[in-house]
């Protein structure tokens, strides 16, 4: 095999406890958020203060490693106030990228920090070329992060085509809707994932077990699955649910209980021409971040030297529960 | 200002003589302003209404309706790409965006900006004034205060801003289309079966209740949106454009509605009778609009 | 033999009571050596002041949530055991499960599966997918009080055996060997 372009592991942390291991494990870069509304993981217990940030970026600054500040949630009229102070607080720690999703955020970005390298979330859904060139053309970002509804071959044809480098999800939660137009916590809940950065909040989620351990599972008034007992739990998503139709009953209408994992896909997202190969779970444990970023530091190392790794240990982490490499491979996932 | 009711785009795949014939009866009947033509949800279905387009652009100009083309929501496939091109490209007509897609093709030029483009902010509005948007319809999660403070902004940019009034609410979108993998088909060998759904397919949840509609690789809700008691609200907070999206049944009926309330012809308790009477038979649902679950319905 | 659940309190979220009628779960009780759990209560309270003093972080990230009362079911043990991390008020008691203990929040698995979740050595999303981990009444509390352990560079299972004193050494080795010696899955 020949030596392919050495992409940057781009790896997830939640708290500065999460950012230190990653860091550990050998992410190249580590991406987080301000505790509130501010970006897409607004979870109870989850996140950095401002204080918190600028320790992380100086232990990441310390060992070779970026940070990239997530503040990728949509404000709504009234309050940008509170973004905009996020980006500012950001720009000013050191932060390597802000990734922003809001265009009037990605102005303000642009306008106030000029110079401040953009990385575009994922969560503001540019998956054409035409739609990454505008906001290059308009905000020169550089970099965007795709939404997860592309093939690798359709990756590769966005990569020909566009101005800035792509950052690709290759592990972790698949959420089944695109990223950034998903209002369906909001019609339950009455929280909304865009202006709050919230998807299923815990404190709508109630899970009921009866006497046979099957599980129910609610968000808001809502029965979104029925586990049986010895049956494998998901996220409490409206996405990973059952439902009933006229023809069928009992069935996944949108996705099964999967995470994503490109462990095979790797070398072909390298050759797509991909910057940065990004790993899902700002909410998951210091245990899984450790475990997800050792491996895939092999396995890139590996791949980028020419060589095979072993990749049981990727394959490992999914084990037990179902693994999907969703829409990256073929377009019949679609 | 004087308030406008629009027309969204038809969300479904119905049959091609029944949309023609549906617009038509909107040429002839509907008080509407504005009429948003063109296909927003799947790209593998704008061919099917091809036939039928000219003869229904030519009825509705006659009947002396502003026209206005939608762009595709969700843009990845090459056969999005080029229908985006297509309809953003042509400078034959006045074009709603629904993604950044089509802004690349619009740069400078008026157009409108649809719902599914998130503007949720003063920020976002100021940059799409800038960049030659004249109208704006919300995102239908947006709550009446963020409407309140979009609604002084756009007066001040000069901007007309929309709202959806009625209808089911759009909800999100996929890369993966729904209504196939219902009838274990993909979304390439789909063979057109939402057509079966001319309202979208109801999922219920295990319990029995009615929860959603899925829509090809759109996903509504199971309620039927309907700010009627809004109405006068949104008015005073600036909104001059209220928008009706198409069900299967009703349609014009609801838009006379309408029209009524707008003329205070009908109270808002009057003009929901109504609506109950003539359009889709399900619950209303206003829950966004008051910052709570939008699936509710607040009288 | 591992004890069927008790019938719980899943219908009340925001609190509840467990209730130890359950047949399989008093059966387990009285097979069980008596516990003078009264001996008990005084290390309990001990190791929870000492981690809420050490560890003011942990309950900044838990927020008002600090307020809940999180109901410890060990299954396989003979007791519950009731953690309010209030820095106020820090309390953790020993209950028998012949009671009614009101409470927020049921967190329940084998008592190796909850030493894994506080230590750190697992991750409790995985536990809980796999079953391993059941939980009831307000999920956010328990999302955030993971948030805030995981947040912990020391484990909690040190702090625990430091509050053996002298002691101390031997119980983290019991911990250590614990683990060790149980399968992945218990």
């Amino acid at each position: 095999m020949t030596q392919l372009f050495k992409p940057e592991l781009v790896c997830p942390a939640g708290t500065p406890a999460g950012l230190r291991t990653a860091v550990d494990a050998g992410a190249d870069a580590v991406y987080c958020g301000f505790q509130g509304p501010t970006n897409a993981r607004n979870f109870p217990g989850l996140n950095f203060t401002v204080a918190e940030m600028a320790g992380a970026v100086s232990y990441a600054h310390d060992h070779g490693a970026k940070v990239l500040a997530a503040i990728n949630s949509f404000p709504t009229a009234g309050r940008t106030e509170l973004w905009k102070e996020a980006i500012d607080e950001a720009v000013s720690i050191g932060v390597d990228a802000v990734i922003v999703a809001d265009i009037g955020m990605t102005q303000y970005l642009s306008k106030a920090h000029p110079g401040q390298r953009i990385h575009l979330s994922v969560q503001a859904g540019a998956s054409s070329p035409e739609a990454i060139n505008f906001y290059c053309r308009r905000f020169d970002i550089k970099r965007v992060v795709l939404p997860r509804i592309l093939t690798v071959a359709e990756i590769k044809q966005v990569h020909d085509e566009i101005g800035c480098e792509i950052e690709a999800f290759v592990f972790g939660n698949i959420g089944m809707m695109a990223e950034g137009r998903c209002a369906l916590t909001n019609y339950v809940t009455g929280q909304s994932t865009n202006m709050d950065g919230v998807c299923s909040p815990a404190s709508h989620v109630h899970y009921e077990e009866d006497e046979d351990r099957n599980l129910k599972t609610r968000l808001g008034e809502f029965a979104i699955d029925c586990i049986a007992c010895g049956e494998h739990a998901g996220y409490p998503t409206i996405c990973k649910g059952r439902y009933n139709v006229s023809h069928k009953q009992e069935y996944y209408a949108f996705e099964e209980p999967v995470s994503l994992n490109l462990t095979r896909l790797l070398p072909d997202l390298m050759r797509a021409g991909v910057t940065a190969l990004k790993i899902e779970g700002r909410q998951r444990s210091r245990a899984y971040v450790k475990a997800v970023v050792s491996a895939f530091r092999q396995a890139v190392d590996a791949y980028s030297e020419g060589g095979e790794p072993d990749i049981s240990n990727l394959l490992a982490l999914t084990e037990g529960s179902r693994e999907t490499q969703g829409a990256f491979r073929s377009k019949t996932w679609r | 200002m004087t308030p406008q009711l629009t027309l969204g785009p038809v969300l479904y795949n119905w049959a091609p003589e029944h949309w023609r014939d549906f617009y038509f009866q909107v040429a002839d009947e509907a008080p509407v302003d504005t009429v948003f033509l063109g296909e927003v949800v799947c790209s593998k279905r704008a061919a099917l209404f091809d036939p039928y387009l000219e003869e229904v652009v030519a009825r509705l100009e006659n009947a002396g309706k502003k026209l206005v083309f939608s762009t595709l929501a969700e843009v990845t496939s090459t056969i999005d790409r080029r229908l985006v091109e297509r309809v953003a490209a042509s400078d034959e007509f006045f074009i709603e965006a629904n993604d950044a897609s089509a802004l690349s093709y619009l740069d400078g030029r008026p157009h409108a900006i649809g719902p599914y483009m998130n503007v949720y902010n003063e920020d976002s509005l100021d940059f799409f004034a800038g960049n030659g948007a004249r109208s704006i319809c919300l995102p239908p999660e947006m709550p009446a205060s963020g409407i309140a403070a979009m609604g002084r902004q756009a007066a001040e940019l000069g901007l007309d801003l929309e709202v959806q009034v009625y209808g089911r609410i759009p909800l999100a979108l996929s890369a993966r289309c729904y209504h196939a993998r219902a009838h274990d088909r993909t979304k390439d060998s789909c063979q057109f079966v939402c057509d079966k759904d001319p309202d979208g397919m109801v999922l219920n949840t295990l319990e029995g209740r009615a929860f959603l509609a899925v829509n090809g690789i759109q996903t509504q809700s199971y309620t039927c949106l309907n700010l009627a008691n809004e109405l006068d609200e949104l008015g005073a907070f600036g909104i001059s454009r209220f928008r009706v999206s198409p069900q299967s049944t009703g349609t014009v009926a609801v838009t006379k509605s309408f029209h009524a309330l707008l003329n205070k012809e009908l109270s808002p308790a009057e003009a929901s009778a109504k609506l109950c009477e003539i359009g889709l038979d399900v619950p209303f649902s206003n829950g966004f609009y008051h910052q709570q679950s939008g699936f509710e319905w607040h009288a | 033999m591992r004890p069927t659940l008790p019938a719980m309190i899943t219908h009340r979220p925001l609190s509840g009571k467990a209730r130890l009628d359950d047949a399989g779960a008093r059966g387990f009780a009285r097979l069980a050596p008596p516990i003078p759990l009264f001996a008990l209560q005084p290390l309990l309270g001990h190791i929870v002041t000492t981690i809420a003093g050490r560890h003011p972080e942990l309950i900044a990230r838990l927020g008002d949530n600090c307020r809940k009362r999180f109901l410890i079911d060990p299954h396989n043990l003979p007791f519950f055991l009731l953690l309010q991390p209030d820095p106020d008020r820090p309390r953790l008691k020993a209950y028998g499960r012949a009671r009614d203990i009101e409470h927020d929040v049921h967190i329940s698995g084998t008592f190796l599966t909850l030493l894994r979740m506080i230590d750190g050595q697992s991750d409790s999303d995985a536990l809980f997918f796999n079953r391993d981990l059941t939980i009831t009444g307000d999920t956010e509390a328990v999302v955030a009080l993971r948030n805030a352990l995981d947040n912990m560079d020391v484990t909690l299972a040190d702090d625990v055996a430091a509050c053996f004193g002298p002691l101390s050494r031997p119980v983290r080795a019991v911990i250590d060997l614990t683990f060790k010696f149980a399968s992945p899955k218990p």
